[in-house]
């Protein structure tokens, strides 16, 4: 962090050298630090009105519209009790109620979180939401949809049972049968413990956030048929537009 | 606790339906149709107006 001089006009004070003028401060528009071209670079991209919006267009007054921040509710209920099962382990989630009771709602958030992905994935799809400048949001969307099966996927692996046992050999077979067995071995129980409980919920997470970001960045897909009255005048509809 | 799974039928195993080269277990047929059934529903059902705009 580099320090600014005062200027002439705040302190009355005088440039230490005399040919130099004053410099420019963290604030000016011109400033070249980084902290500074990261600030003007983001509230370009993402004022505040749009990253916190207190209004909607009125098209989002639909059921449909309601799955997204459902799927994000579920996710949260999952982040939450994961950590629960991460701090006290498997001894505590196999045989206390307050375990077994926390494990569930870990299980049963995870199957409501697909439920409302895949309807909401479904919703976009129709109303084909990457018009408008949105194909990276439907991109992000995506392919936090694949991460998501892969951390559900080691998480059955996880349960510590038969059951997971069962999955595992059946699984094995197919992965080595197209070759990825060797470096993805679902038999190694540290191997998908880690996956599951480090760098997927991760991958996850910083997918979801940046699916919101963009977002709230080109705001809400208008449906299809949303005559221009009903689309606010900042949205990136332009229509055709995929980038 | 298991007498309730073996009432549920929770342990057995499940029930699956061949058409050619689908097949599907009947829980998750139940879930599929039920998903298309909220996606549907989503749609179609209004949505309730804020008391402000009324």
């Amino acid at each position: 962090m580099t320090t600014t001089k005062p200027s002439p006009t705040d302190s009355g004070s005088k440039p230490t050298s005399a040919d130099s003028g004053p410099r420019p401060t963290a604030t000016d528009p011109g400033s070249k630090m980084w902290t500074s071209r990261l600030r003007r670079a983001w509230l370009d991209k993402l004022p505040p009105d749009k990253l916190l919006p207190d209004r909607q267009p009125s098209y989002v007054a639909s059921w449909i519209y309601v799955f997204g921040v459902l799927t994000l509710a579920a996710f949260m209920v999952i982040m939450v009790t994961g950590l629960g099962l991460v701090l006290v382990g498997p001894n505590w989630y196999h045989t206390s109620s307050l375990g077994r009771f926390t494990n569930s709602l870990h299980f049963w958030s995870v199957q409501l979180f697909f439920v409302f992905m895949v309807i909401h994935l479904w919703g976009k799809f129709w109303m084909a939401a990457w018009r408008g400048r949105r194909a990276m949001t439907w991109i992000t969307g995506a392919v936090a949809f694949l991460a998501s099966v892969g951390t559900a996927f080691t998480g059955y692996l996880m349960q510590t049972n038969f059951d997971s046992q069962w999955i595992s050999f059946e699984a094995k077979d197919g992965l080595n049968a197209v070759g990825i067995g060797a470096v993805f071995n679902v038999t190694n129980l540290g191997q998908m413990l880690l996956l599951h409980v480090c760098l997927l919920p991760l991958v996850v997470g910083l997918l979801v956030v940046w699916h919101v970001l963009l977002v709230r960045r080109r705001g809400v897909v208008p449906p299809i048929d949303a005559g221009s009255a009903a689309i606010p005048a900042d949205s990136s509809t332009e229509s055709g537009a995929l980038s | 606790m298991d007498q309730t799974f073996q009432l549920a039928g929770i342990s057995d195993p499940a029930t699956y339906l061949d058409a050619g080269w689908l097949s599907v277990s009947v829980p998750n047929l139940v879930v599929i149709l039920a998903m298309f059934a909220i996606f549907v529903l989503a749609v179609v059902v209004p949505f309730p107006k804020d008391r402000d705009e009324s």
